[in-house]
């Protein structure tokens, strides 16, 4: 038998103490695989040759979760009906603690958050991460985007001032002048032949509820492609994207999918049809 | 391909003690239940006629259950055809080695008859269906519809004829639904044509811009400097107020249409003429009624010969070839 020294106090009490805290961990894990699955989801293989570009999904992801989170709580003293909208915003504005930074992260985080997302959707595009397996990705994308601007559509109405008002006047009937079915999706969005407290009530809910609902289902479907499909390594990248087989294993598959797709002096040299 | 031999069943449909007896599956038992529930729904509905139906499908099924049920007890035990079926190809050798040894293996479950699976896949998502269905539609329904039925246009009093000189503009604001507040406020331009074929004639246009629906506004000099006396009315309508204007036309300040006084597109990207309220006179007051549609207007004042259509979206065209754009409107009171 080896010899071992009987542990001091010390580190007894250090043992404890880290079983204090894994031991909750433990549990939930034990009885959720929570922390397996969140250890796949983010400890991803990806391409050591990244580049910062590829974090702009993510800053994107965060701009719409501070959009949220802000959201729900400037619904807190926002009131959606036309005498009182307005007031209300003062209140937020002037009067109420903090209500200043909230709401000036919601109308400045709008911003930031389309123009994340077409920063995002140059960097795919000139990356080429569009291309296949992607497609699909790039058109959940682009709902995303369209989503996006819906919620920026419906939620400049709500301040109900005299740029709010008019701005909505003039993009429900931008909406009313497409052909055939134009004058029925003003007529909706109006909720009637006037603008007037329905239409304020209706906007206030799309941008709330509805339309929010739609993206988190749209993000989540995004996110669960890119984990799938895994990160797609720069055009100039000679390793691998996301390889998770050995160098030999990948030859049954499509190039570009985990290997990058030859290029220059690769391509002359690949034989096209070549034998394994 | 070669026809095979059927295997013959031997042990497999033998009565045994330790089973216990099932009676044969039996859609009869679905419709009596379906009488049952249509009996209980017309006892709410209607007691004569839904429950009477209800209660003879619930007869005509529940005897058609009970005959199939006691076919057993009134025939005598039945005499089953044994059930013929081809064994698995693969496993041929192996069953037959395995009976030579006496082994019996467990049997593939044969062929339902009635596959109760693929019958309650159905079920579910059917009745999945009906159920997502019965809250869907009311609910979409309520989400659409308010839009398009039942919209009321309220009739609009601005006040007694004699409060408009002949041949004064008068810019008048009024609201269209007292009841919702400031909300519903608008803006026409109204001038008295004075008598024309012994009808008093007015010229009121919309201050709607026929580009995307902006508020037009009077392109001259308005209200005091006039040395005219801006009119509060109180009417049946709610409050109505008139101010005073010498327009040179109108214009609107987000893209910059340009009307001239009669509304007709004179610069800007208007589609159209600016649209116009129908009015009437009753025992001397002004009723605005509703809006039309103008594409042009020739002439002025009470000869003014109007051009009109139903009324449209801003933006819309009325006429030329892009009217086809827009075959229907939603209803317009």
């Amino acid at each position: 038998m080896a010899y071992r020294r009987t542990p001091t106090k010390a580190q007894i009490r250090r043992e404890r103490m880290e079983e204090l805290v894994t031991y909750p961990v433990d549990w939930l894990e034990e009885r959720s695989g929570l922390v397996g699955g969140i250890r796949y989801f983010l400890f991803r293989k990806v391409p050591g040759d990244v580049n910062w570009m590829q974090t702009l999904g993510s800053a994107a992801l965060t701009a719409f979760i501070v959009q949220a989170i802000t959201g729900v709580i400037l619904a807190m003293y926002y009131r959606p009906t036309p005498t009182e909208a307005y007031p209300s915003i003062v209140n937020i504005t002037d009067h109420l603690t903090l209500g200043w930074l909230v709401r000036g992260m919601h109308r400045w985080g709008a911003s930031v958050f389309i123009i994340l997302m077409f920063l995002h959707m140059g960097r795919v595009f000139l990356f080429g991460a569009y291309k296949y397996p992607r497609e699909l990705n790039w058109i959940v994308g682009v709902l995303i985007l369209v989503t996006g601007m819906l919620e920026g559509f419906t939620g400049y109405l709500l301040p109900w001032d005299q740029t709010a008002y008019w701005a909505t006047v003039v993009g429900i009937n931008l909406n009313g002048t497409a052909p055939f079915l134009g004058p029925f999706i003003a007529q909706f969005l109006r909720s009637g032949q006037e603008i007037g407290g329905d239409t304020l009530t209706r906007f206030y809910s799309m941008h709330m509820m509805l339309i929010p609902g739609a993206i988190i289902a749209l993000i989540g479907f995004h996110l669960y492609l890119v984990v799938r499909l895994g990160v797609t390594s720069p055009p100039w990248s000679p390793e691998a994207a996301g390889a998770e087989v050995e160098e030999e294993e990948p030859q049954a598959l499509r190039p570009g999918l985990t290997r990058p797709v030859p290029r220059g002096i690769a391509a002359a040299q690949a034989e096209p049809g070549g034998s394994e | 391909m070669e026809p095979k031999e059927p295997a013959p069943e031997t042990e497999q449909h033998e009565t045994r003690d330790d089973e216990g007896h099932l009676p044969s599956p039996t859609l009869w038992p679905l419709g009596f239940a379906i009488g049952i529930v249509v009996l209980l729904v017309g006892l709410i509905i209607n007691p004569l006629v839904i429950s009477s139906i209800g209660a003879a499908i619930a007869i005509v099924f529940g005897a058609l259950w009970a005959r199939e049920a006691t076919a057993e007890l009134r025939r005598g035990s039945v005499v089953v055809e044994p059930e013929r079926r081809e064994l698995a190809p693969v496993g041929e050798g192996e069953v037959a080695h395995a009976e030579e040894q006496g082994v019996s293996a467990p049997q593939p479950v044969p062929d339902e008859r009635f596959p109760r699976s693929r019958f309650l896949e159905g079920t579910t998502i059917g009745l999945g269906a009906l159920i997502g269905g019965i809250i869907t539609v009311p609910v979409a329904g309520f989400a659409i519809a308010p839009s398009f039925l039942g919209q009321k246009r309220h009739e609009v009093d601005l006040g007694p004829i004699t409060t408009y000189p002949e041949g004064d503009w008068y810019i008048a604001t009024f609201m269209t639904a007292p009841a919702e507040g400031e909300v519903s406020r608008r803006t026409a331009f109204v001038r008295n044509n004075g008598i024309f074929q012994n009808e008093p004639s007015f010229t009121i246009i919309s201050n709607r811009c026929a580009h995307l629906g902006c508020p037009v506004q009077a392109n001259g000099p308005s209200g005091a400097i006039l040395g005219k006396p801006t009119i509060d009315e109180h009417t049946l309508s709610g409050p109505v107020s008139l101010v005073p204007v010498v327009p040179a036309g109108f214009g609107c300040p987000c893209h910059g249409g340009q009307y001239d006084t009669e509304g007709n597109r004179t610069a800007g990207p208007p589609v159209r003429a600016l649209d116009r309220y129908t009015f009437e006179i009753r025992n001397g007051r002004l009723i605005l009624l509703s809006t039309y549609s103008v594409s042009h207007v020739d002439g002025t004042g009470a000869q003014a010969q109007i051009h009109k259509y139903k009324q449209a979206g801003p933006g819309q065209h009325v006429d030329g070839p892009e009217q086809w754009f827009y075959p229907l409107q939603p209803p317009h009171n």
